[in-house]
């Protein structure tokens, strides 16, 4: 099977020095590291908003960045999601409309608002679809921007720091939503954090960042896979 | 390094001036030959001299008081906490949208003699104010102190707060963190905005037309006599007078705000 | 060119000709003035903000011009443009049957190349001022640039971008230099600020107060909506 993503590049901006390299197979992979540790980087990297200096990355087999051939796909044309640390969901327009915007593989403003809808529903966020952003909850954002970020039907699937901002209340109830609708929704992803309690609970992989490198890479041994605990035994997490 | 940078950063900018004058001088050029126009400026140079002297006269007074009172209400409004602060600053950019007409018209109000703070004023100072050269730069003043304003109070906000804090730190009295902190590190933005207040200054028309009334000799200034020139020979060498200056005004804004990317 | 508000009414209300002649003249003048310096001014500030083009900063300075220059050199240069020989004149009396100069539509378009700059400013301003992180968001969301552009920049910066269009329509109702040349004297061609001059020259002191007044309330007016449209400084 072909991997999700697979990347090995390097990008040096000022001082800093990014070189990383690995893979990533399906289910939710983290990067976890201390702040300034390159993980965002990592993130724009792989979704096209930034060019490294050297390397390749390839989704699903796809190669969407090889610096030594000058290829560059648009980021618009890499299928993926991103799910932003304070949403930057579009405040002149509703919830359920910022949804459907997301929603390329269907034609025609219905077909498309339907398909919203029911991303939505998964996420729990129907009750308020129809008001802007503006008037929301910053939990309630978060559940409307992790939609969004699925429901472009994406290969592939990152999340920037997305619980960052909110209260550890709101942040330990999202952690379920977030492992329970990307598991079942078969998506690959790419999360990024530096709160190792997330880095456990919604990691099938841990890879650790410090200063720009990968510092080794962890499986997640998880019971049933209906039970989205805490930590499990045989985890070692990293530094 | 830094000098390396300073002196690349220079280069370039001449670049872009020349390629504004050049393109500027060519699209008029295009109007009328060009060996007219060097004939021209050098033919009727004693006619153009009067309207000349007098716009640089009226143009650098007004440019000298707009600037210095436009410095210091912008610094007011940008620092002072006073209630009105905001209706100060829209009254103070009136005569941005204001037709010229309309503020000659009051600015005539105010001044004539034969109104009451006219009157009024012409015996204060012992002069009259309209009809002559002194109008002319009130008018002209007038019409560039709102440029002068918006473009100081946007550079001096722009100002880190925290060098000021510093310098206070050291025992600096206000006036001195004023002078030799804010106003130094605000100068790009000033200098923009003292560029663009002579532009218009030199250019203005309609407010200087109703205030010094267009009298030959006295208060004809270049954007007034050039008008007057449009059937004869002279005009040419005028506007490539007038364009030269608004152009080299127009260049200094540029290379002035050349501070971001 | 009918005038857009039918003088029955004003007449109706007690204004007399002298005030609403040169009034309909200046709003109708200043309307189609506005409606294409705002599609041109946002257009032009997108570009300007967003593109990286050589000589982006030369085209810059180029729309700006009027601003610094003299308005009788602009109206100078228009006369001689749209009225003398040359390839403008010929466009002209192809499209229109005869030259632009000294006629209501030259008005249009000395309005137009002087409140330009001021809309491209604001435009320009508020386009360069919205967080680029929408923008990358609409670009994972697979959005091609030019909806990016409709559904995402513009709406952000809408704000500015109509107080531009505002400080625009203000400007070409204020406009006297420019239009002057290009058009003064002409009954029909008469604005708001030209007959305040012709009042106060040949006119009754009465009547120079009233015009007078008219345009400070305007003026006043849009300066104040402006202001409500919150702060962009395009300076």
């Amino acid at each position: 099977m072909t991997a999700a993503l697979e990347l090995a590049v390097s990008r040096r901006i000022g001082e800093f020095d990014l070189d990383v390299a690995f893979k990533v197979e399906s289910g939710i992979s983290v990067l976890f590291g201390p702040s300034g540790a390159g993980k965002s980087l990592t993130l724009s990297l792989i979704a096209g908003l930034t060019r490294p200096d050297t390397g390749t990355i390839a989704i699903n087999g796809n190669v969407v960045t090889d610096c030594a051939r000058r290829t560059y796909v648009s980021t618009q044309k890499r299928r993926i999601g991103m799910v932003f640390q304070d949403g930057l969901l579009l405040p002149h327009r509703s919830v359920l409309d910022n949804v459907a915007l997301a929603v390329r593989q269907a034609k025609g403003r219905r077909a498309r608002r339907a398909i919203a809808q029911s991303w939505l529903e998964q996420v729990g966020a129907e009750a308020f679809a129809h008001r802007r952003p503006g008037s929301l909850s910053g939990g309630q954002r978060q559940r409307a921007a992790l939609a969004r970020g699925l429901a472009g039907d994406p290969a592939l699937v990152l999340l920037d720091e997305p619980l960052s901002a909110l209260d550890l209340e709101v942040r330990q109830e999202l952690r379920k939503l977030i492992r329970g609708v990307i598991t079942s929704s078969n998506v690959p992803a790419v999360l990024v954090t530096h709160d190792r309690d997330e880095a456990i609970e919604l990691g099938d992989v841990i890879i650790g960042y410090r200063a720009g490198r990968v510092t080794g890479s962890e499986l997640v041994e998880r019971p049933a896979p209906t039970e989205p605990g805490p930590t499990s035994p045989g985890d070692t997490g990293p530094a | 390094m830094d000098r390396e940078h300073n002196i690349t950063h220079k280069l370039g900018n001449k670049h872009k001036v020349a390629l504004v004058v050049v393109v500027v001088l060519v699209g008029f050029g295009l109007g009328f030959g060009s060996a007219h126009l060097v004939s021209g400026y050098i033919a009727y140079w004693d006619v153009v001299s009067g309207p000349f002297f007098l716009s640089v006269r009226v143009a650098s007074a007004a440019t000298a008081i707009a600037g210095l009172t436009g410095i210091a209400s912008g610094y007011a409004l940008a620092k002072g906490r006073f209630p009105g602060r905001d209706l100060l600053e829209t009254i103070g950019s009136l005569p941005v949208i204001l037709p010229p007409t309309v503020v000659g018209f009051y600015l005539l109000e105010v001044l004539s003699p034969g109104t009451s703070t006219g009157g009024f004023l012409t015996r204060a100072t012992g002069h009259v104010l309209v009809y002559n050269a002194t109008g002319c730069t009130i008018a002209a003043t007038v019409a560039a102190y709102p440029f002068c304003l918006r473009a100081a109070r946007a550079a001096i906000e722009g100002v880190d707060p925290a060098l000021e804090r510093a310098a206070r730190t050291m025992g600096l009295p206000d006036w001195r963190v004023a002078l030799q902190v804010t106003l130094p590190l605000a100068r790009r933005g000033i200098g923009a905005g003292l560029a663009i207040a002579c532009a218009r200054a030199l250019g203005e028309y309609g407010a200087t037309l109703m205030v010094g009334g267009d009298i030959n000799g006295k208060t004809r200034t270049m954007s007034l006599a050039i008008l007057d020139a449009f059937t004869t020979p002279e005009r040419d060498t005028m506007l490539l007078v007038l364009v030269l200056i608004a152009v080299s005004a127009m260049a200094s804004v540029g290379l002035l705000t050349r501070s971001r990317a | 060119m009918t005038a857009l508000i039918p003088h029955s009414w004003l007449n109706w209300l007690g204004i007399p000709p002298w005030v609403w002649s040169p009034l309909s003249v200046s709003l109708h003048a200043a309307l189609e003035a506005t409606i294409v310096v705002g599609a041109l001014g946002t257009a032009l500030g997108y570009l300007l903000a967003k593109g990286r083009f050589p000589g982006r900063s030369a085209l810059e300075t180029l729309f700006s011009m009027p601003m610094a220059l003299p308005p009788t050199v602009v109206g100078w240069y228009l006369l001689t443009q749209l009225g003398g020989p040359g390839p403008i004149r010929d466009a002209e009396v192809r499209l229109f049957g005869h030259p632009l100069t000294f006629t209501f539509d030259g008005i249009v378009v000395a309005q137009i190349v002087e409140s330009l700059p001021y809309c491209l400013r604001f435009s320009r301003a508020a386009i360069s001022g919205v967080d680029s992180r929408f923008e990358q968001a609409a670009r994972s969301m697979g959005l091609p640039q030019g909806k990016i552009a409709l559904l995402v920049t513009l709406p952000l910066a809408r704000r500015g971008i109509v107080a531009g269009v505002a400080m625009a329509f203000g400007r070409a109702m204020g406009d006297f230099g420019a239009t002057m040349v290009v058009a003064g004297g002409v009954p029909m061609a008469t604005t708001m600020p030209i007959a305040l001059y012709n009042a106060v020259f040949y006119g009754t002191h009465e009547q120079a107060t009233v015009l007078a007044l008219v345009q400070l309330a305007v003026s006043l007016a849009i300066l104040l909506g402006v202001g409500r449209l919150g702060k962009v400084r395009p300076w």
